[in-house]
């Protein structure tokens, strides 16, 4: 797809729900509103944004456990996220996933994922059956720079590729395998160089630029249609946060931390917007403003939504059984 | 009367639904052109071709992935691991992926896929290749396990495995295939109905698999004292069939079970624990449980039989109570 100004400025939009989205988040589970865990997107919005934006509806997505970006922009609506997040009936998945399951196959969304690689096998089986139905659809699969390490990459790489499948394969290296820099954690410095062993194209993209991941997806995603077979493509990028929400962060040089901060995706984009006059000021201001009034609602919905029954605990485990509650 | 070995039986099963339903694949190594490492899946490539029959590299995570995320959308995949004991390359995404996606996304999903898994011993295949893992499988909510022992409850339970809209692992004893049986009809057999392969008065056997085989065998010297056995094969081991037990439990008050499991922690302990819990009024005498011993398999064929249980087993137990 041609970059133009629908694109963008849904891209802005995008990555403004996600932002406030997390930082929402991050202030609820500061004040023990979220229970569990968090692993915040923060930082990243270009990525999600830039890559889905080359997406239609019935596309897939594959997700992670820093997923919540990627599902806001494949077009996952706020309110049902946020209730999930605070485990309410009304969530996604009737609060029966929090944070690192949400999923809505409706929009073709398969699912964070809270096994760190899992989602790179599952991504096979969807290219597959796209494949198998011979539909134009594409799956991008999303994972890190951690899950390279994983047998799981090497194997979905390798079957990807003979089987030529319409998979998009996006790391998101942001520096860090949980503490571990990845510097520490592996050999090469470009995870796109790991496509090579694959016999698939892999190429190097600044993640924190949307315009650069969106052009760069829309060759992998064009080329995927097209029955081309797979692409990894590396966005180098940042995450503002820890690891988890309550990561002391210690493993992070602070001079690092700072410069990252001032190449915040955000900003660099709304200016690039208004430069090249894709969006003005006052577009800009309007879809802030509109972002904030859906965290509003979002909060309103997910806070006044009920808990689900404790009695539903039996239900949806499969799709013809309900385990009998006596069962303790 | 039509027969059939049980190898054929879980090939036509297949077949059958693959002429029926398009979205039915085939996914393993050497299901293809080779035709199956056992046999299995002869002449399949050749009527359903290479996109139905697929070969895969040896990467078990890719394989069991590639069913999780097929049947997530839409497809009804079928995959053959080769061995039971190849399952645990892969065991993420069938505990973690293929069992619990439903459920944490709020029932929002279908995941109609089927794993074969050729399991248990007496082949010479050592520590890695002879295990009963059943419960492993059981243990785990999201799953469904089966255990066909004979030709028609293979035919009948593959024809249903792959009619269910959720996982189901299908465990083959790969000393069966050769096995011929009667086939009385060409129907699914429903999850969760067990079977009585001999029909006795005096002790219960519950058994799985080849043990079925042990058990019908402990049945026929035991005859010679004038003592019935009642065999009962569960065949699927979840859903489970614990009236059929019960029901028997109500006229013979003893209770032997007997897998192939290394005893510790076996699913037989859990059938035994579940009759003392529930029906422990029915009892006369302890439940005995009989397996594996608690070793892994060895290669040897003298340890390998000593370490396996056999019909003797049972005649000698049957004769304390």
């Amino acid at each position: 797809m041609e970059l133009n100004r629908d694109i963008t400025s849904t891209m802005y939009l995008r990555m403004q729900r996600i932002r406030a989205f997390e930082n929402t988040a991050m202030t609820l589970f500061a004040d023990g509103k979220i229970p569990g865990a968090l692993h915040l997107y923060t930082g990243e919005e270009a990525v999600a944004a830039g890559v889905c934006a080359n997406l239609r509806e019935d596309d897939y997505i594959v997700s992670t456990h820093r997923g919540h970006g990627h599902i806001v922009a494949k077009g996952g609506e706020l309110k049902y996220m946020m209730a999930e997040l605070l485990g309410k009936e009304t969530g996604y998945c009737n609060g029966k996933g929090g944070s690192m399951h949400i999923a809505d196959v409706s929009k073709g969304i398969l699912g964070a994922n809270g096994i760190v690689g899992a989602g790179l096998s599952i991504s096979v089986g969807a290219g597959l059956s796209i494949s198998y139905r011979g539909t134009d659809q594409v799956c991008v699969c999303f994972f890190g720079d951690g899950s390279s390490n994983q047998g799981t990459f090497h194997e979905a790489l390798n079957m990807a590729g003979i089987w030529k499948l319409p998979i998009v394969f996006v790391c998101e290296n942001n520096g860090y395998g949980a503490s571990m820099s990845q510097a520490k954690h592996m050999l090469v410095r470009d995870i796109a160089d790991r496509g090579a062993a694959y016999g698939i194209p892999g190429v190097v993209v600044d993640g924190n630029d949307a315009i650069a991941v969106y052009n760069t997806t829309a060759e992998a995603v064009t080329r995927a249609r097209r029955g081309d077979g797979p692409t990894l493509i590396e966005c180098k990028t940042y995450r503002h946060r820890g690891q988890f929400e309550g990561d002391p962060g210690i493993y992070r040089p602070a001079a690092e931390v700072e410069a990252w901060l001032a190449k915040d995706p955000i900003p660099r984009f709304a200016g690039f917007l208004q430069e090249f006059g894709l969006l003005s000021a006052q577009e800009i201001e309007a879809i802030d403003q509109q972002v904030a009034d859906e965290i509003r609602e979002a909060i309103v919905f997910a806070e006044q939504s009920p808990y689900p029954a404790v009695e539903k605990i039996v239900e949806d485990i499969y799709s013809d059984i309900i385990e009998e509650v006596r069962v303790r | 009367m039509k027969t059939m070995n049980y190898r054929d039986a879980i090939r036509e099963a297949m077949c059958i639904r693959m002429r029926e339903d398009d979205s039915v694949l085939l996914m393993g190594e050497d299901v293809g052109f080779f035709g199956g490492s056992s046999g299995i899946t002869a002449g399949m490539f050749e009527e359903f071709g290479e996109k139905r029959v697929r070969d895969t590299p040896i990467s078990e995570s890719a394989i069991i992935g590639a069913a999780v995320g097929s049947a997530a959308t839409g497809l009804r995949p079928i995959i053959d691991l080769l061995f039971v004991d190849f399952m645990l390359v892969g065991i993420d995404q069938i505990v973690n992926q293929a069992a619990k996606m439903r459920y944490m996304f709020g029932g929002k999903i279908s995941m109609p896929m089927v794993a074969r898994l050729p399991c248990g011993g007496g082949a010479g295949l050592a520590a890695q290749h002879s295990q009963s893992l059943e419960a492993w499988l059981t243990h785990i909510p999201g799953l469904k396990t089966v255990y066909p022992s004979t030709p028609q409850d293979a035919l009948g339970l593959m024809l249903s495995a792959i009619d269910d809209d959720n996982p189901v692992m299908f465990l083959e004893h790969r000393l069966l295939y050769d096995m011929v049986g009667e086939i009385v009809d060409m129907n699914p057999i429903p999850l969760g109905v067990g079977d009585i392969k001999r029909a006795g008065s005096d002790v219960t056997v519950v058994a799985t698999g080849k043990m079925v085989h042990e058990a019908l065998r402990a049945a026929d010297i035991l005859a010679n004292d004038g003592i019935a056995l009642e065999v009962i094969d569960p065949r699927s081991l979840y859903p489970f069939d614990m009236d059929m037990i019960a029901k028997s439990l109500e006229k013979t008050r003893r209770a032997v079970i007997i897998t192939e499991e290394n005893k510790r922690v076996a699913f037989s302990a859990e059938i035994s624990a579940t009759i003392a819990e529930e029906y422990f009024d029915l009892l006369d005498a302890p439940v005995v449980r009989i397996g594996a011993l608690n070793t892994p398999a060895p290669f040897s064929p003298p340890m390998e039989t000593y370490y396996l249980p056999c019909a003797e087993d049972i005649v000698a137990a049957v004769r304390k109570f």
